[in-house]
């Protein structure tokens, strides 16, 4: 579903991603662990397509299309999301509103028709329900005056109702309890399908308890230096980076 | 959504009637003295006392001087260079097909779904089709008639209500007001005039487009409107579609008189020409509305959404004289390419337990400048007076400007006054979400200013509202990046 090669990133002149590879099959879920630093949320924000980030080499195929060359909206419309690690606010934009401009959005671009206001407003209601966020955040503006947890959740509604193929959970978990983060995990589980694939960025193991990748990758200077399976990263909880960057810069 | 439809259709009506008037043998050359205000006094048969009144204004006139305490760059105006007679434009003078029009008029025009007559009597062009209002405008005529509605132009109410024009015409806005609204008292060309009797509610939104020999008023427009106690009215002043006008420079002035517990609310859609990309050929629009609720537990509300224009100068204002009345202005200024305004909204609280609410929203976007100045004023009766003024500005790219001019004066130690005020800027972390989750970047600019506007919007008539809000996305078309 993803491919990248040998990407290379500068942000303000300054190489941050040094020539990382990584392929995401159809259905698969993997992990992406890192101290900080090493490049996790631009790449994040490079998939997405964020302003401010140059591509000096590499490529990135999603379904075999070239993605370094579509815009922000495209890949949106194209079956990505990217759950941010801190969601913006919206003042004065109703956040139900959003959520249906959001939905009906990349509906249209995929040929799909509109949803009318009384079935897209039954979805909503199911959809958040799962992730437990009341009905008066709904109302509310999009993310102003959320909390930490509920901007999170809010994240977790949208993704639920535009039903990406390749979601990117950028720190998903920073700042959340752990009821927060069953909340969210759950509504992440209940999304995985074969046809869906998941990209989690994340400091902590803690994640991984919750939402169980099939690959886990290591990413320091910019590039991904080790992958693994669930063992890997019991190993990373115990041990900490240290042992991977010393063989790595052994070998 | 009928209503919308027959919103189309008078608008659609009203549009055609200036455009019939054959008037060309009556325009004055350019230049302004005593004989020309004769003449045009002459023209319009007006009694003596309406002429005694214009020359004691154009007399008082010649003693004033423009008044440059804006926040406006503007350049001099030849007030001898501009006929005070000529309001109906004659075809020739106008573009001769829509060929000549600018093209980006054009464009808007077809994004609002404006038929291609219309758009020619927009544009100002000789229109030979002759669309059938006339039905509407009896029908029209009729209910208010029955309601006891007088709802006619100033010229007509001259002849016909003296007594009332002489009462109320120049009771809110003395003709010793200000530079602009004393030449416009000299020279008012036509304009509307209302007036609901006791205790009447106008069974239906008033609008100028609806009436029938308001069109061509001019750049010199009077509006008075007096509701009777009691008397509830709501009038809609503008179009939703840009007026070209070959007239850089318009001074209207608007009364309004609410007596007790009557109600007026007023709202206004303007968008005139603004002018080209570099800003030639817009409108100066100086305008003075004022309010006065002169009865107890009387209410004047201001709507407007300015989005068009060159130069926007305009402080719709309320008079609080009765006890416990209610003053508001809820207002959304655009400025783009080189448009200028400098706006706002002037309380005076007289009475006691005077209310008075503010809402301003100015949005600058490209080279646009964007000024918001309002004085409250709580007099030494005004017990218990209270005011909350809230004003938000919503930048939009880096060359523009957003200016903030609050005047507060107490001379009463119970009244409360409020002011907040935010700036904000549309950032690319918001535009950026907004994209990630499928909106063009257009769609998100829309978005978020909707919302910043949203409590004005919700102020206005609903299918004005809907008009609004499509004029304002594409007043902002591209303006980001």
């Amino acid at each position: 579903m993803l491919s990248i090669k040998n990407l290379h990133v500068e942000v303000d002149g300054k190489e941050i991603l040094r020539g990382l590879d990584l392929e995401i099959g159809t259905g698969e879920v993997h992990a992406i662990m890192g101290p900080n630093g090493s490049g996790k949320s631009t790449l994040s924000y490079v998939l997405a397509g964020r302003e401010g980030y140059e591509v000096t080499a590499g490529e990135v195929l999603f379904e075999g299309r070239n993605l370094l060359e579509m815009e922000p909206e495209e890949r949106a419309w194209a079956g990505i999301f990217l759950a941010m690690q801190y969601p913006v606010e919206l003042p004065g934009v109703n956040n139900m509103s959003f959520l249906r401009e959001s939905v009906n959005a990349v509906r249209r671009a995929r040929g799909e028709e509109e949803l009318d206001a009384v079935s897209f407003m039954k979805r909503v209601r199911e959809k958040a329900e799962l992730v437990k966020l009341p009905d008066k955040l709904l109302k509310r503006s999009v993310n102003a005056g959320f909390s930490g947890g509920e901007k999170k959740r809010n994240e977790i509604l949208q993704m639920a109702l535009l039903e990406p193929k390749l979601t990117i959970l950028d720190e998903i978990d920073s700042g959340l309890d752990i009821d927060a983060l069953r909340v969210v995990a759950e509504g992440v589980n209940a999304l995985r399908g074969p046809e869906r694939s998941f990209l989690m960025i994340t400091h902590y193991q803690r994640l991984l308890d919750y939402i169980e990748p099939d690959h886990i990758h290591v990413l320091a200077q910019g590039r991904i230096i080790r992958s693994g399976g669930k063992e890997l990263a019991l190993e990373l909880e115990e041990k900490g980076y240290g042992w991977i960057l010393e063989e790595e810069a052994a070998a | 959504m009928s209503t919308q439809r027959e919103l189309d259709d008078l608008v659609k009506a009203g549009y055609e009637h200036g455009f019939v008037t054959q008037v060309e043998s009556d325009t004055l050359p350019p230049g302004l003295n005593e004989d020309t205000i004769r003449f045009l006094s002459a023209k319009k048969k007006e009694p003596e006392w309406m002429l005694e009144y214009r020359l004691k204004a154009y007399r008082h006139w010649l003693t004033m001087e423009e008044p440059d305490w804006a926040h406006l760059k503007i350049e001099p105006i030849d007030y001898q260079a501009i006929s005070y007679y000529s309001a109906p434009k004659k075809a020739a003078d106008g573009p001769k097909s829509l060929d000549e029009v600018d093209p980006e008029l054009i464009e808007t025009y077809n994004k609002l779904g404006i038929p291609l007559e219309e758009q020619k009597a927009l544009a100002g062009v000789a229109v030979d089709a002759v669309f059938d209002s006339v039905s509407v405008a009896t029908t029209f005529r009729e209910e208010l008639a029955k309601a006891g509605v007088i709802f006619c132009s100033i010229s007509e109410a001259v002849h016909q209500y003296p007594e009332l024009v002489k009462r109320y015409l120049g009771s809110v806005v003395p003709h010793t007001d200000n530079f602009f609204a004393c030449l416009n008292a000299a020279v008012f060309s036509d304009g509307t005039f209302v007036y609901v009797p006791e205790g009447v509610r106008c069974p239906m939104e008033l609008s100028t487009y609806f009436r029938i020999n308001e069109a061509k008023t001019g750049q010199f427009e009077r509006t008075l409107i007096v509701a009777d106690k009691g008397a509830y009215v709501s009038y809609l002043e503008g179009c939703t579609a840009p007026m070209r006008d070959e007239n850089q420079l318009h001074a209207a002035v608007v009364e309004l008189i609410a007596l007790e517990d009557a109600d007026i609310k007023y709202s206004t859609v303007q968008n005139w020409y603004p002018g080209d990309e570099q800003g030639r050929g817009g409108i100066y629009n100086f305008v003075t509305k004022r309010g006065d609720c002169r009865g107890d537990r009387s209410h004047i509300s201001w709507t407007q959404v300015e989005t068009g224009s060159a130069i926007t100068w305009k402080y719709p204002s309320c008079i609080l004289q009765g006890d416990d009345s209610v003053g508001e202005f809820y207002s959304v200024a655009v400025t783009r390419g080189h448009q200028q305004a400098d706006t706002g909204t002037k309380m005076y609280h007289i009475g006691k337990n005077t209310r008075s609410t503010i809402v301003s929203k100015g949005i600058s976007a490209a080279h646009g400048q964007n000024a918001y100045r309002g004085l409250v004023r709580m007099g030494a009766k005004a017990e218990n007076g209270r005011n909350h003024t809230q004003c938000d500005s919503l930048l939009i790219g880096d060359k523009c400007g957003a200016h903030t001019f609050p005047y507060i004066e107490v001379r009463n130690p119970t009244a409360k006054v409020e002011h907040e005020a935010t700036t904000s800027k549309i950032s690319e972390d918001q535009l950026f979400y907004c994209r990630q989750r499928g909106l063009t970047e257009e769609d998100a600019v829309s978005l978020i200013v909707n919302g910043f506007c949203k409590e004005v919007f919700n102020e206005l008539p609903m299918e004005f509202a809907v008009e609004a809000r499509k004029l304002l996305n594409i007043t902002l078309e591209g303006a980001v990046g």
